[in-house]
């Protein structure tokens, strides 16, 4: 069955003086697939969903939203799109029903919108709150609803939780989770939070520097790196031998060599005591052992030498 | 240096030296000021303007103070009728005027005005000196409307509020929304622009005539500050007042995002047209070469046309011209402010 390309970027790139922003990216997205483009501060993130959003102009490339560019379609484009900047600030002294009010004009929207936003957005209560007196996650709350007043086609949400506690966290994805259920929107989404991609996003990017490292689901971008578990260590001093040779390693990565690693396994269970025979037959002493499953963190370490909060 | 007490003075140091704007305002604004106002008041080559009522008896007086009189002011003496010279003081072209008959001269003047204060107490202490003139001294004080300082003073204040009121209410507003990010959120939607800006002129209508109409009723009531002229022709210089200003504060906001610089470009402009527009004293101090200046900056166009009708008794004709030129301006100022425009 084929799907509707609601956004597609066509080897897009973008200089600011001599720093690459955007280095030749294409990808597309469908109607009801939610993308997370994933990297650190200065990945390029922002300023490629700005131009997604029309605010700023490609050097090269080509951008379609609905199969449309954004010369001469910018007011239809507009009507069509939701989006949420890193940090919102509404007019102070003006409650969030008032600033519902205003944004729902622009789009010419009935008078019943708002409500049903405020709904939606859980923010009934406060709706006569001056937008100056939310905390973080309600205006990021609010921020998300007046994305959300057009019932856009193509959302683009940049970083909508940084900043906001673990709790406010969930609850915006509680939010985009039951919009994702009930709506056809196609959504890009920056962060740099793995978990947020990896709880929302049917596909992640992994970006940096201006470009893309690695594209897929969850699961294609873990096969990638290796598929299994982890085994991380810090140890006093080298091992002599290899451990690669150890039963089911796979791969053997070292952050300090010689001492502080990270081996991936397919079987933990087999791994794990022969690890622990080598160490004490090589009479070193394990300062730090950690166990777990493969996270994009670690590949994404392993694909850029830092990691993602760094 | 480990000194915290130090350390928090070289803090306040470091802020202050480190922000151009700061610097620029704290040394360079106030020696820009010092030099305004200097070639106002310290230029020798002014002379103020003092009329003598009549023309009988003309030449004598320049004959008995000499050209020169000394310091601190020079004087150009002037001859013309009661109409004439108060038509002078209204528009602050004379600070008093005198009137010799037989056996006394009678000077009137504003008490209140200090500027008319000490030109009288000049010509006096000149007139007693060796006895040059003998005749009794009367002062007659202008106290009938029109030919006091507050009248001259309200109708320059109401133009300046209207300034102010655009600049720092339209201005400061659209800086901060650009600096709060919302600019760029609103042109993400299919808001229209001309409806954006039409709407910051069409509120700062209603709150500069509330304005106004408060310190007039003040005046009113206090000072019995009156309009002689055309309601009509007040409203319609008002209203081009507004525009006019609203399209500088559109310009004026178009650029910037930083605070700092902000204030720093929006007093660049109301700071100047504060002190030459003959707000609070007569522009007629400064140098004849800059007047023509003067009058074309919008603040003094708008004081100017206000008076005309406040003092003057100006209708809907005296006032078309300036009219025409504010909302010339405004057109102007905000044309090239919508060309330039940074939303992002």
């Amino acid at each position: 069955m084929d799907k509707e390309i609601l956004i597609e970027v066509n080897k897009v790139k973008k200089t600011f003086k001599s720093l690459v922003a955007v280095n030749d990216v294409s990808f597309k997205v469908n109607a009801g697939e939610y993308l997370a483009l994933l990297g650190p501060n200065g990945a390029g993130k922002t300023t490629l969903i700005e131009m997604i959003e029309g605010i700023q102009k490609q050097d090269s490339g080509e951008i379609f939203i609905q199969g449309k560019s954004w010369d001469g379609n910018a007011e239809e484009l507009h009507g069509i799109m939701g989006i949420s900047l890193q940090e919102t600030h509404f007019v102070d002294h003006n409650s969030v029903e008032e600033t519902l009010n205003l944004f729902s004009s622009f789009y010419g929207l009935p008078k019943s919108r708002p409500q049903e936003i405020l709904e939606i957005i859980g923010l009934d209560a406060k709706r006569k709150t001056y937008v100056n007196h939310l905390s973080g996650g309600q205006r990021q709350k609010l921020a998300l609803g007046v994305a959300l007043l057009n019932n856009p086609k193509v959302l683009l949400l940049d970083e909508p939780t940084t900043g906001l506690d673990p709790n406010a966290r969930r609850e915006i994805w509680i939010l985009l989770e039951k919009l994702k259920h009930t709506s056809k929107t196609a959504m890009i989404l920056t962060t740099h939070y793995m978990e947020e991609a990896q709880y929302l996003c049917d596909r992640i990017i992994i970006m940096n520097k201006g470009g893309f490292l690695a594209e897929g689901t969850l699961s294609q971008l873990i096969k990638s790196y290796g598929e299994g578990e982890i085994i991380q260590f810090l140890v006093n001093k080298p091992f002599k031998e290899s451990l690669k040779s150890l039963p089911s390693v796979k791969k053997v990565f070292w952050e300090i060599r010689g001492t502080k690693g990270k081996l991936v396994v397919s079987d933990i269970t087999s791994t794990l005591p022969h690890f622990l025979a080598l160490i004490a037959k090589e009479n070193l002493k394990l300062l730090e052992l950690e166990s777990r499953k493969v996270t994009l963190e670690d590949l994404f370490i392993s694909l850029t030498g830092k990691a993602l909060n760094e | 240096m480990n000194n915290s007490f130090l350390q928090l003075v070289f803090l306040q140091f470091r802020s202050f030296y480190r922000e151009p704007a700061i610097l620029f305002w704290a040394i360079g604004f106030p020696i820009i000021m010092a030099g305004v106002l200097g070639i106002a008041f310290s230029n020798k080559e002014i002379k103020r303007k003092v009329m003598i009522l009549g023309s009988t008896d003309s030449a004598s007086f320049e004959k008995v103070l000499g050209a020169d009189i000394g310091m601190p002011s020079r004087f150009t003496f002037i001859y013309g009728t009661k109409s004439q010279a108060e038509l002078g003081i209204k528009r602050g072209e004379i600070q008093l005027y005198f009137l010799p008959s037989s056996d006394r001269i009678t000077f009137f003047l504003d008490p209140t005005n200090t500027e008319a204060q000490n030109t009288y107490l000049v010509l006096e202490r000149e007139f007693r000196r060796d006895n040059k003139v003998t005749k009794k001294i009367v002062v007659q004080p202008l106290t009938s409307f029109g030919t006091r300082y507050i009248d001259f003073l309200i109708p320059g204040l109401i133009a300046l509020g209207i300034l102010n009121s655009c600049i720092w209410g339209i201005s400061w507003t659209l800086i901060n929304y650009r600096i709060k990010k919302l600019l760029r959120r609103m042109i993400a939607t299919p808001m229209k622009k001309s409806y954006f800006f039409l709407a910051q002129f069409s509120a700062r209508i209603f709150i500069t005539i509330a304005e106004a109409v408060f310190l007039f009723l003040f005046a009113w009531i206090f000072f019995k500050v009156q309009i002689s002229g055309s309601l009509l022709a007040l409203a319609i210089v008002f209203l081009c007042g507004v525009i006019a200003f609203s399209g500088l504060a559109i310009l004026v906001s178009s650029k910037t995002a930083n605070t700092e610089v902000a204030n720093g470009i929006i007093n660049a402009v109301t700071l100047p047209m504060m002190i030459l527009s003959g707000i609070f004293f007569s522009y007629h101090n400064f140098p004849e070469w800059l007047i023509p200046v003067i009058k074309v900056l919008p603040l003094t166009m708008l004081a100017d046309a206000f008076r005309s009708i406040f003092i003057e008794g100006a209708g809907t004709k005296d006032i078309l011209l300036p009219s025409l030129i504010l909302l010339a301006e405004g057109i102007v100022f905000y044309w090239i402010g919508r060309k330039i425009y940074k939303w992002n």
